[in-house]
Parts: structure tokens; C-alpha cells; sequence
């Protein structure tokens, strides 16, 4: 007999107990409790991921994927095991669907690279490119999903498109049958706003994609920390994420991808560990994820990251998610009391994530990134990496607060007293 | 409060009244500086004439200590002998370089003193020396000769 399970809600996190795990949050800035709302940026890490790192150098360390060793037995298995955790993570088919990668950046240079060398070298049709075809990306990029299709792009002839940001800051899909047309090969955007905190859909641009032909990749940069995200479900063709938002130590991040399109793409980097045999004249190369796994990878870092996975599983990622959502909600309102605050992007929590960027009237977001610091109150002032989003609103810079599963909601307050006090200073 | 050390009054009064604001002809050389991480910029005209600096006009956009730092320098070297503001901008470079541990030559500075505490947030030099790099430019393409090693001009 099969039971049916109604879904619950998750039950409400226990923030005070998560923040126990996070040695880095106990530590005084400038004379004042830290109060870190800067997780989009990085993410501090539990004492669980610092622990599997240093136990992994302290007690396991040897190279992997080539040593008969058992040192290099054992950090093959747990190298290997990281890869494994953060398939299941995201609800990914095969582990060997899973290119570890350093970062986001790096995962979305791979596919890009791909499909220069598929040009140049006369590779699988769906990743040629000449004059005439179409990379698809929105204006609410991080540079990361910008800049390598723009060289993609100069390098082959192809010609770059966009979709624009409506008003309140929101895809603008009206266009999406125009824009994504017959010539399109690739449709590459972010799921949620590294800016704006949109959660962008992905149905109607998948589905679009799949009549033209054409492939999608989705920079999960902000999505995946913070929320359950399945691959297979998302109907992607990749995926694009990095561990220092997660939990997990820089130096690690992860490009899920589609196997069978993994098997016809050319290799990355050339170099040990991606071959299948080498002779002077010419070299064959491993199945994939290894084919694009030259040299000696970030093995402690990777370890680090299949425990911040186990980690965030524990808490378990639709309370996280909720959580994020109450103290987003609950921020909206209080900075709505601040006189001069402007926000930019969605003012509810419908299809948003824990992202707040904001203006302050009058006061450059530096100076109150400076002022909110002398408080303890960490957040990210700047063009974030995106800015085409901050031309699209007519601001050089904002001030952006973010949110993850250890801000109370305490800490909105401490920012908004701290923006009373920014408003003294430069009054 | 340990922000006065940044925020000095001087800073503060710089950037809510700044002086001699705005672009003027005529100049003999221009330099439009970006500081990339948070896009501040800041446009710098100079004209010589006779070894002095005539005027210096400046229009930016960006933090409060980018836009005083371009008032302070308008004041410091506007109407000096050329060798003076060099002198001027070499010791302000040399304060912003310091990690707060460099004195600070206020005879020389004047009230560029007030940007003593910005170096003790690496952060934030750029943002006071962003118009100071423009001054050295604008007078290079101006024909000036600045010693960018550090000598007398």
C-alpha cells in the first residue's frame, strides 16, 4: 500500500541554533556585534564545512584520481563523494553530470568555450556558431553571464540579444518569441538577480527554447543556496552555482549539465587528468565530468563543499527558503519606513529572494556602506557586478543588503537604525 | 565616534558645499578618471599659465570622499605655482599610501589634512586619490612636467 504524503509546511527554522553552527558570527566589528548581510556576495561557513576541510588536510590529503596509495585512495573517495552530495543536491540525474569548476564564472566560460571551439574546430552543430546566430541573455546579468558572450560573440560573429528589465524590476518576456527566434543557439540568464533579488520563470523560456532549438543555460549563482533547486525539473540544459554562496570555501563551484550534451562537447583546459591516452602527435580524452578536469583540481575545497551540502540538507532547504522569505518580507516593510529609500526591484516577496538593493536620497552608497560598517552592519555597496541593471534604473551605484538561513530578524532592525544613523552623518 | 576619524567636518562641509565646481574654459589639458569598482568618476581640467596652475575645474559623481577630495584639491592648487600643487599632490599621495602612519605636511596639504584618517581604510584611498590622479594627468596633457618618480618638478 502506497501512503500519501500531504505536503507540510517546513518547520519554522531554528535561527538562533543555526547561527551556533557559525563560529565567524559570535565576533565583534568595530566595537559592535557583526551583523552580516552580505551573503550574496559570499556566505560565512558552519564549523561542520571548516571542519571537513582541515580534517580532510590533516588526515587525508593525497592527490586523486591517479594514486594507488590509500592517501589517494581516500581523497579520491571523498572528492568523488562531494560530487555525488551535490548531484543529489540539486536533484541531478548522474554525478557524472556534475563539472566541478573555481566558480560560477569559470562554469559559464566553459560552456562559452565550448562553443568556440565547436566553431573553430567543427564541433557538434549545436554548439557551432557563425554571422546570423543568436546568443540570447537579459539585461539583468551578472557580468559573469555577460562579458563571455560578448568575446563569444565578437569571436565568431554571432550576434548578442537581450531581454530588458520592466519597471519593477522584472524580466521582460514580451518579447521572448521575438527575441528568441530560429536562429537562436543558446538563451543564457540568471534565476535570481545577483541586484534586484527577482526570481526570474523558466517554463515559458525553456519551452521556447525547445521549439527553436536552441539551448539554456541558467546562472544559479543566488538560487541555488537559497532555496531547493532541481535541474531536472527546471528543464535547463546547464546550470550554473559556486560553493562560497552556499556554505562551501571559494575555489569551488559546479556546472551541471545535460550528460549527453557533456559528451559532445570539446574539452576545457588540456592538461593531466582529462585524457584518455596521450601520444606526441595526439591525445583522447576522459567522458566527462574528467574531460573537463585538467589538473590537480580543488580537491579540499570540493570536500568543504559536500559538507556545506550535507549541512544546508539538514536545515533543510525549504525552511531555508521560507525563512528567507519571512525575513525578506519583513525587511521590505521596515525599509519602506526609511525616508529617501528607494528600492529597486520587486517590493513583495512574490518571486524574489532575500536580495535588497537600495538608494538612500542624496547619499552615495559607499558613504553608508562605510557609516552602516562602523555599526557592524556588513553590506555590499557598488554596481555588483551588473551594470547594466544599475544604468537600467539610472544609478552608478546601490547599497544591497542580503539575507541566508542565520539573519534574524533583528539584524533588519540593526540595518535600519544604522541607515537612521548614516542619514545623521549626511544630513 | 571612530567614524570622525574618516567623516572629518572639513570632509563633510567639502562635500555639501563644494568649491569651485564645474568645468571651465578655458583649459589646456583634461582627464576623466573611473574607478571601476564603484564606477565614482571624476573629469579634471587645468590650465598653466606663467608655472602656475590658473584654474582648476572639476565636475564627478560618486562618495562623499571622492567629490570633497576634488573640492580640497580646486582650493589647494588653483592659483599656486605649478611645483607648489605638485609638491601638494605628492604629499597627499604619500599621506593616502601611509596606513595612517605618515605625519601629515599641513603647510603642504592645507586642508587636505582632513583625509588623514581615509588611509587607515584601504577601501576608500581610491575614492580621495581619484581626482589627485586626475590633477597629475591633466597637467601632463596640459605640457606640464611632473617627476612621477617624486623629484622636484
Amino acid at each position: 500500500m502506497t501512503a500519501i504524503t500531504i505536503p507540510q509546511p517546513p518547520p519554522p527554522l531554528d535561527v538562533a541554533a543555526v547561527r551556533a553552527d557559525f563560529p565567524i558570527l559570535t565576533r565583534p566589528v568595530n566595537g559592535h556585534p557583526l551583523v552580516y548581510l552580505d551573503s550574496a556576495n559570499t556566505s560565512q561557513k558552519p564549523r561542520s564545512v571548516l571542519h571537513a576541510v582541515a580534517e580532510h588536510y590533516a588526515r587525508h590529503n593525497g592527490n586523486v584520481s591517479r594514486s594507488v596509495h590509500t592517501l589517494g585512495t581516500e581523497a579520491t573517495e571523498a572528492y568523488e563523494a562531494a560530487r555525488a552530495k551535490v548531484a543529489r543536491f540539486i536533484g541531478a540525474p548522474a554525478a557524472t553530470e556534475v563539472v566541478f569548476t573555481k566558480n560560477s564564472t569559470e562554469a559559464i566560460n566553459l560552456v562559452a568555450y565550448a562553443f568556440l571551439a565547436a566553431t573553430v574546430g567543427g564541433g557538434d552543430p549545436r554548439f557551432r556558431l557563425g554571422p546570423g546566430d543568436q546568443v540570447v541573455i537579459s539585461e539583468m546579468e551578472h557580468h559573469s553571464n555577460i562579458v563571455p558572450w560578448q568575446l563569444l560573440c565578437e569571436r565568431t560573429g554571432a550576434t548578442l540579444r537581450w531581454f530588458p528589465i520592466t519597471d519593477d524590476g522584472r524580466l521582460d518576456l514580451s518579447e521572448l518569441d521575438r527575441l528568441v527566434d530560429e536562429r537562436t543557439k543558446l538563451v543564457s540568464y540568471v534565476h535570481m538577480s545577483n541586484i534586484l533579488g527577482t526570481i526570474n520563470p523558466t517554463d515559458p523560456v525553456v519551452a521556447r527554447a525547445r521549439q527553436v532549438g536552441a539551448l539554456v543555460l541558467l546562472d544559479c549563482s543566488q538560487s541555488v543556496p537559497h532555496g531547493p533547486v532541481d535541474v531536472a525539473g527546471l528543464g535547463a540544459d546547464f546550470v550554473a552555482f559556486t560553493g562560497h554562496k552556499m556554505c562551501g570555501p571559494t575555489g569551488i563551484g559546479a556546472l551541471w549539465g545535460r550528460a549527453e550534451l557533456l559528451a559532445a562537447m570539446p574539452p576545457f583546459l588540456g592538461g593531466g587528468s582529462m585524457i584518455e591516452t596521450v601520444t606526441m602527435e595526439r591525445s583522447s580524452y576522459a567522458p566527462a565530468p574528467m574531460k573537463f578536469e585538467a589538473g590537480t583540481p580543488p580537491i579540499a575545497q570540493a570536500v568543504g563543499l559536500g559538507a556545506a551540502v550535507d549541512y544546508l540538507s539538514r536545515v533543510d532547504m525549504h525552511a531555508v527558503k521560507a525563512h528567507e522569505r519571512e525575513v525578506t518580507e519583513y525587511a521590505l516593510a521596515a525599509l519602506a519606513t526609511v525616508p529617501g529609500l528607494r528600492i529597486f526591484g520587486p517590493t513583495t516577496g512574490e518571486d524574489r529572494g532575500g536580495i535588497i538593493s537600495f538608494d538612500l536620497a542624496g547619499v552615495h552608497p559607499h558613504d553608508v556602506g562605510q557609516v552602516l560598517d562602523a555599526g557592524g552592519v556588513e553590506v555590499r555597496v557598488g554596481h555588483h557586478c551588473a551594470r547594466p541593471v544599475c544604468a537600467r534604473f539610472g544609478v552608478a551605484a546601490t547599497t544591497r543588503a542580503s539575507f541566508y538561513l542565520y539573519n534574524p530578524r533583528d539584524e533588519v532592525d540593526a540595518l535600519v537604525q544604522g541607515l537612521a544613523r548614516v542619514r545623521k552623518v549626511f544630513g | 565616534m571612530q567614524l570622525d576619524g574618516l567623516y572629518q567636518e572639513i570632509i563633510l562641509d567639502h562635500w555639501k558645499h563644494p568649491r569651485g565646481r564645474g568645468l571651465r574654459e578655458p583649459y589646456g589639458g583634461e582627464s576623466h578618471q573611473v574607478n571601476p569598482t564603484c564606477g565614482d568618476e571624476v573629469t579634471v581640467r587645468v590650465r598653466l599659465a606663467d608655472g602656475t596652475v590658473a584654474d582648476l575645474s572639476y565636475e564627478g559623481l560618486g562618495c562623499s570622499i571622492s567629490q570633497a577630495s576634488a573640492s580640497v584639491l580646486h582650493e589647494q592648487v588653483s592659483g599656486r605655482p605649478l611645483a607648489e600643487a605638485l609638491a601638494a599632490h605628492r604629499a597627499f599621495t604619500e599621506l593616502m599610501g601611509g596606513r595612517g602612519q605618515v605625519e601629515p605636511d599641513e603647510e603642504r596639504l592645507g586642508d587636505a589634512v582632513a583625509f588623514a584618517g581615509v588611509a587607515r581604510y584601504p577601501a576608500r584611498i581610491k575614492c580621495a586619490l581619484l581626482a589627485w590622479v586626475a590633477f597629475q594627468d591633466a597637467v601632463i596633457r596640459s605640457g606640464g612636467t611632473v617627476d612621477v618618480a617624486g623629484g622636484a618638478a
